[in-house]
């Protein structure tokens, strides 16, 4: 009865994220946009806070207090100039957060099926890369990081460290049992991949990375969400993906560069125009 | 969700993701790119019930389970209160949001 009740929550919600996402991408009813998402997530909060068979309560709401008063508080005072940083660091929290789920679900040895491990292990992938990425992109819009910084041969290494990471992944999805070593160093791997994809780019082009990384946390939830077998956070994680894959277009294609551009000039150090601060 | 299934959620949750934003003006990019980012703050739901599930003589699966939460909930939050903010300015005069 009270399963039956939250699966219904969960399709509403999923609606109205939809519903909210469209309002949003026009300027007379974006606001309602928010708004309607916003009550959208605290009923999803609460419906689930009446899943059956829960522990751990307490930590649960000292977890949501804290980190949901800290990141009110923060966007709240922060400069309107200062915004899209603001962004950034609370799109890396959504991919650590989706990260982490996957980190805990190894934990509990409860990953089990190739296709299960193959989501979980790609959503902890992405979800870090956007982790440490946005990581770096407050710092560098926060002027924490004035310089892009190339290490010499960063195709060769980009690719090593990709290779290597994608190795370990498979490795993990192919074990019954995955070897607690192997997953941490995969995670730092895939963390480590994050700041060095995102460390050469230059502060002008930061917005369409975000915009990237933005995409990428959507991914990250909609594959962690198959793993827990959560259809609300399927289909709002794979809708952000798509929207901000698009998006993403959109803002390369109105700045006058091509997404590659952006992503990959830096790489083999052609000079190009607007790089750096 | 058996996979063949979750495989046509994924895909019309992508045509629908793409459709849903397809005529955005230009001016929106940004206030929009930060709403999705809140909608995707939905990620706290899967973060509360995993570490409803984890073992609670476990520091480790708690630990893990509480930054999951806590970075959740930072992500729903911050996302609504930036976008809010942005689309603020879009009442009344038409002034252009964000950066």
């Amino acid at each position: 009865m009270i399963s039956g009740f939250i699966q219904v929550s969960y399709f509403a919600v999923a609606v109205v994220f939809i519903l909210g996402l469209k309002a949003m991408s026009s300027p007379v009813t974006a606001r309602k946009g928010i708004v309607w998402a916003g009550w959208a997530m605290v009923a999803a909060t609460l419906v689930t806070l009446q899943t059956p068979g829960m522990q751990n309560y307490g930590l649960m709401i000292v977890a949501i207090v804290l980190g949901g008063a800290l990141a009110w508080w923060s966007g709240r005072v922060v400069k309107m100039t200062d915004m899209p940083q603001m962004v950034a660091i609370y799109n890396g929290m959504g991919g650590g957060a989706a990260a982490a789920i996957a980190a805990l679900e190894f934990a509990r040895g409860e990953v089990h099926g190739t296709v299960v491990a193959t989501l979980a292990v790609l959503g902890a992938l992405i979800g870090s890369v956007a982790f440490s990425g946005s990581c770096v992109a407050f710092a560098k819009l926060q002027g924490l990081m004035k310089k892009p910084i190339r290490l010499p041969q960063q195709n060769v290494v980009n690719i090593a460290l990709a290779a290597l990471t994608a190795l370990l992944g498979l490795l993990i999805i192919a074990s019954d049992a995955p070897a607690g070593a192997a997953i941490v160093l995969f995670f730092v791997l895939a963390l480590v991949l994050g700041v060095i994809l995102t460390s050469p780019i230059g502060g002008a082009d930061m917005p369409v990375v975000i915009s990237l990384l933005n995409a990428f946390t959507g991914l990250a939830v909609g594959f962690e969400g198959y793993v827990l077998g959560n259809p609300a956070l399927i289909v709002a994680g794979i809708v952000v993906g798509a929207s901000g894959t698009l998006l993403t277009q959109l803002m390369a294609k109105a700045m006058n560069r091509p997404i590659s551009n952006v992503l990959f000039t830096p790489l083999t150090g052609a000079a190009a125009g607007g790089e750096g601060e | 969700m058996d996979g063949i299934t979750a495989l046509y959620v994924f895909m019309l949750a992508a045509f629908t993701g793409y459709e849903v934003i397809s005529r955005v003006p230009v001016i929106l990019h940004t206030p929009l790119m930060s709403g999705s980012n809140f909608v995707h703050g939905v990620v706290l739901v899967g973060a509360m019930v995993v570490l409803g599930r984890a073992d609670p003589d476990s520091p480790l699966q708690l630990a893990i389970g509480f930054v999951a939460v806590f970075l959740g909930a930072a992500n729903a939050a911050g996302g609504y209160v930036v976008t809010e903010r942005m689309l603020a300015m879009f009442k009344g005069g038409k002034k252009a949001g964000g950066a």
